[in-house]
């Protein structure tokens, strides 16, 4: 049997759908081990990873972690604002210097889109993207794939709505291209301004009204709305003109949700604005999956961090 | 592929079982602190044959069993050229203070066994494993490891390869005995 098709995990656009299901398989198992008493095994206690989050983060990392520990890898961090990125130190440089010190595997989250790319075209360890600005983000999309597949036991012909600023979001990128080789519908809602021209070109619809959208969604999966990547301040753009009115128009409500017909599976990758893109009651409903989602991700990042080091 | 010889066939295999449940009954009196794991991906059908025909001898016995995936705490991790996919692991019990029977198919170099002992703790401690295996590949072991309970025992060499099927995946019950890479 054979393994994923790329040494590294650079983004969902790369890999192929069988790369996808060797995943999910991969995941089922780890997902049993950390289920037992002890949850941890020894498969990569003989590999040193190395974290590196050039940009906040804090799921994403300690879920990495902890997948990494679960596995008996060594693990080693470091965050930009405390390292000699802050001198001036390049990209390469630093993570020469990284790996220099015998490290087999790299984890990085970046605010550059394609930094994982360049970077890979320059070192040998593998590569895991854990975020590159608003490209992409494989694992998130990956386990909310799985997340999907665990609720409904397939995720083709399923309806999804990814709700928000899908201008700025790597997740919505990534949870299009898995979602799409998984054979599901994808459709985006957000404001006109957090619309990608040109989307539409990527095989999906394009909804500009909530309630239109979740007609027809089997999973809504919200997005938060990214305040950070609006320009700096004093040189904001406004993509709409208040919080107050977003949440009015595109918040995700109890009383929205029990206009429909049917009752949707609600997502959310984290971090929850409550009361902007979602309200409390319905983040804490009962067909929310935020949780399990959250579950999933060390799961996921398990088999991920397994199947690349084999 | 022709060069399989046939070692037991499905007579042979099912006297064998009845022996060794014996052999259990024997040793484990009334079960009632023993549990079964059945190591994947080949062992379960045995375990799943022992713990049938035990049912039948004694059909008030309820003996937990279980299925166990050693995948994970394998030795021969990144030594290969393409990963081991792993298979499901369920217990739905603990293994703490229990006499555990361990089951596998062919006992050869010991290696799987290792990496399911290590697997199995992650379940508790146990007060007794004891190892059953349908066949031992005798002389081939790389580490100290021996069945208590044995189905037949076999002599090969390294280039020759002990495979049982089983009815429930391969539609017949036999042990064979083959030539590796042979096309």
């Amino acid at each position: 049997m054979s393994g994923l098709s790329s040494k590294h995990l650079l983004g969902i656009k790369s890999l192929i759908p069988e790369d996808i299901e060797l995943i999910f398989q991969t995941a089922d198992n780890f997902k049993e081990v950390i289920n037992r008493p002890i949850k941890k095994v020894p498969s990569l206690r003989d590999l040193t990873i190395a974290n590196l989050f050039f940009e906040n983060s804090t799921r994403t990392k300690l879920s990495f972690e902890l997948a990494e520990k679960r596995l008996s890898a060594d693990v080693i961090n470091f965050s930009a604002s405390a390292s000699s990125v802050k001198k001036g130190e390049t990209l390469i440089d630093t993570v020469n210097n990284i790996l220099a010190m015998k490290v087999d595997m790299v984890v990085m989250r970046h605010p550059n889109p394609g930094a994982p790319i360049f970077l890979s075209k320059h070192i040998d360890a593998s590569i895991v993207n854990a975020g590159d600005g608003a490209h992409e983000h494989p694992t998130q999309a990956l386990l909310d794939a799985y997340s999907i597949r665990e609720e409904f036991g397939i995720v083709k012909g399923k309806n999804i709505v990814i709700v928000g600023d899908i201008l700025h979001s790597r997740v919505a990128l990534s949870n299009i291209f898995c979602l799409q080789k998984l054979g599901a519908k994808v459709t985006v809602c957000g404001p006109p301004t957090l619309i990608p021209k040109y989307i539409e070109s990527l095989g999906i619809e394009v909804e500009y009204r909530l309630d239109s959208a979740l007609a027809k969604a089997d999973i809504v999966m919200m997005l938060r709305i990214q305040l950070e990547r609006q320009g700096k301040e004093g040189n904001q753009v406004n993509y709409f003109p208040t919080l107050r009115e977003y949440h009015q128009q595109y918040g995700l409500t109890m009383e929205r949700l029990d206009r429909l017909n049917h009752t949707p599976i609600i997502m959310h990758p984290g971090p929850i604005n409550r009361g902007v893109e979602i309200s409390s009651s319905v983040a804490d409903s009962s067909t929310s999956i935020i949780l399990n989602q959250v579950e999933n991700g060390v799961a996921i990042r398990m088999a991920v961090l397994y199947l690349l080091a084999s | 592929m022709n060069n399989a010889r046939p070692i037991l066939n499905r007579i042979q295999i099912d006297i064998i079982i009845k022996r060794l449940c014996f052999q259990l009954i024997e040793n484990h009196d009334d079960f009632s602190n023993t549990v079964i794991l059945g190591l994947q991906p080949r062992g379960i059908y045995l375990a799943k044959r022992i713990h049938k025909e035990l049912n039948e001898q004694h059909a008030d016995l309820s003996i937990p069993m279980g299925s166990l995936d050693t995948t994970f705490f394998r030795d021969d991790f990144r030594r290969r050229d393409s990963p081991i996919i792993a298979n499901k692991t369920q217990i739905d019990f603990n293994v703490e203070g229990k006499r555990v029977i361990l089951i596998d198919d062919v006992l050869y170099t010991g290696r799987t066994i290792r990496a399911g002992l290590d697997a199995m703790l992650a379940y508790g401690r146990p007060d007794l494993v004891e190892l059953l295996v349908l066949v031992d590949r005798r002389y081939s072991r790389h580490l100290p490891i021996e069945a208590k309970y044995v189905g037949t025992t076999v002599d090969t060499v390294e280039s020759e390869r002990v495979e049982a099927k089983w009815d429930e995946s391969d539609g017949v019950d036999e042990l064979i005995l083959k030539e590796q890479n042979k096309a």
